[in-house]
């Protein structure tokens, strides 16, 4: 109960009803939407939970990553791989995949912070190793090569191995999306959180009042990459295949970015309201698409949308409609 | 809190061919106000960020209560008790004044309740209390250099090195740093060495004054002596017009 106060903090009455009533609804929503609605819901979901554990490095931290589809396709190619293999569910390969996805984060993260790559110079530093990752998994004949690695689709569900319908999915991305909310919150009102923001504004400045800059950005990167491999492997078991060209892909990285900077980088919510938004669009440019028949009109849309939200709202969508609602939550 | 010893042994850096600071030695007993001044350029921050950690020197020791800090990393040359601020201020702009000062508590008080609440002793000392919501990026300068005391004291530093905080400030701000780093000094003890190019503060802080020029010290004593040497006249206080 003290930790549940504890979390809640300073936060107003108005926001803790409000967030209550918005989690009985997802509670409550598999028995009230139909398929295609649970299934945009679902998306909306990933990209909220993705976008919180890039948001750590990034948004906390204030390092750029431009390659978390490391993270992602590691943790999604060990789970599946382990269980492709040898029968080893989820529950326990994602242990695994956790470990080395961590692994792979403190490898980067100490190359870039050990010798102070800073900015775009990190960015790229975090590309490459997306990069030659997917060409090492092209030739790495045990995780299926460039042809991919294929799980069998099952229908019936089966939560031990985390195989079945939608509505399994649904509830296993809500609870991560959720337990991902709650433990950022609780990272930012702790002494590590605000050591992150510290670094964020000045590292320098940070380090003069005795914060342990190096130490704490590793931990940024680890739990940031930890978090992103989770996502990996839910992405794997729900999608039942995995290829080099898309797990690892710059668009994959680029893609776990966008909802964070369009909702507000460095918020809680930024990642949740730019998820609603992103897939919102993304799901009625597709529509349009279909309705008009010209090739592209989903992209160009998306991209003309994306643009002037950017121009308009530099900070993000969620600052301006904290405003809007008198909820006030700035950048920390 | 109370005051550390600061020696300086023949410290000594070198940029590539550039020699910055060359064997330069002095020390600040526990407890005192000591100033450092010099032209622009004569070394001055090169000497505070080897005291500070940002740089190692290539040469000498630096000591505070006789240990050896000089090379450790800026975080635990912090930890043995160094606070500073920056000539160039270094808010974290994006964060409220509170929030920039409970980072520097955090340091010896680890839960943030308890940092936020010595944090707010500070701010109201420093006469920034009201301003404790406003994003540190919205103060004005002198508002700024109060801030960067603020944080830097936060940390309970042994040693407090002040890098040009009287600069931009109105003589009357100045008499209010100066009577706030004075009553300081008196109430806790804490050593203090300052850079400064305010003479009027200088003279009202400092019990001694060491110079430096194309970095290397010229000078050393009281502020009256200092301000009668013909060296120091030649190279630095000559172009004072306030004295």
């Amino acid at each position: 109960m003290s930790f549940i106060r504890r979390l809640a903090g300073n936060a107003p009455p108005r926001i803790l009803w409000s967030l209550g009533v918005l989690l009985a609804l997802l509670l409550l929503a598999p028995a009230l939407l139909g398929k295609y609605w649970l299934s945009v819901l679902i998306l909306i979901l990933y990209f909220a939970y993705v976008g919180q554990a890039w948001n750590v490095l990034m948004g906390f931290a204030g390092q750029l990553s431009l390659g978390h589809a490391l993270y992602a396709g590691l943790g999604g190619y060990i789970a599946a791989g382990l269980y492709f293999h040898y029968g080893i569910g989820p529950w326990a390969g994602l242990f695994a995949a956790v470990a080395v996805a961590g692994m792979a984060g403190a490898i980067v993260g100490y190359l870039g912070f050990r010798f102070s790559l800073a900015g775009v110079y990190f960015a790229l530093l975090t590309i490459a190793f997306a990069e030659f990752t997917r060409v090492a998994f092209d030739h790495w004949e045990w995780a299926g090569g460039s042809g991919g690695l294929f799980l069998k689709v099952e229908h019936a569900t089966d939560i031990v191995n985390l195989r079945g319908g939608p509505v399994l999915f649904y509830y296993s991305i809500l609870a991560l999306a959720a337990g991902a909310f709650i433990l950022c919150r609780a990272l930012l009102q702790s002494r590590l959180g605000q050591y992150w923001l510290a670094i964020r504004e000045d590292a320098e400045a940070a380090q003069a009042v005795g914060v342990p800059v190096l130490r704490c950005k590793m931990i940024a990167i680890v739990i940031s990459a930890a978090l992103t491999a989770l996502a990996g492997v839910w992405n794997a078991f729900y999608y039942n295949n995995l290829f080099p060209e898309t797990a690892f892909a710059m668009g994959r990285s680029i893609e776990i970015t966008l909802a964070p900077i369009i909702g507000g980088l460095g918020t809680l919510f930024g990642p949740i309201v730019g998820a609603v938004v992103l897939t919102g669009l993304g799901e009625a440019f597709t529509d349009l698409g279909d309705v008009l028949r010209i090739p592209g009109t989903k992209q160009i849309f998306y991209g003309l949308a994306l643009l002037v939200i950017v121009v308009y709202r530099p900070a993000g969508v969620w600052p301006w409609l904290a405003d809007k609602l008198g909820l006030k939550e700035r950048r920390p | 809190m109370s005051g550390a010893r600061l020696d300086l042994e023949g410290v000594t850096k070198h940029f590539r061919g550039l020699r910055a600071v060359h064997e330069v030695s002095f020390t600040v007993p526990a407890g005192a106000i000591h100033a450092l001044i010099g032209p622009n350029g004569a070394g001055k921050t090169t000497i505070f960020n080897m005291i500070a950690g940002v740089y190692a020197p290539n040469g000498g020791v630096v000591r505070l209560d006789g240990k050896a800090i000089s090379g450790l990393r800026p975080d635990l040359i912090c930890d043995a008790g160094v606070g500073r601020t920056f000539q160039l201020v270094k808010p974290f702009k994006g964060l409220s004044v509170l929030e920039n000062v409970t980072v520097g508590a955090l340091h010896r008080k680890p839960r943030v309740a308890e940092a936020q609440e010595s944090a707010n002793a500070i701010l109201s000392r420093l006469g920034l209390y009201d301003r404790r919501h406003q994003l540190a990026e919205s103060l004005t300068l002198p508002d700024r250099k109060r801030l960067e005391v603020a944080r830097a004291l936060a940390t309970e530093p042994k040693l407090l090195l002040l890098d040009e905080v009287m600069a931009g400030l109105r003589p009357t701000e100045v008499d209010v740093m100066v009577g706030f780093l004075r009553e300081l000094n008196q109430r806790t003890g804490l050593t203090i060495l300052l850079i400064e190019h305010v003479m009027r503060a200088v003279m009202a802080l400092a019990a001694e004054v060491v110079v430096v020029s194309y970095g290397e010290k010229i000078a050393e004593g009281t502020p009256q002596e200092i301000s009668r040497h013909q060296a120091v006249l030649d190279v630095y206080l000559g172009e004072q017009e306030e004295l």
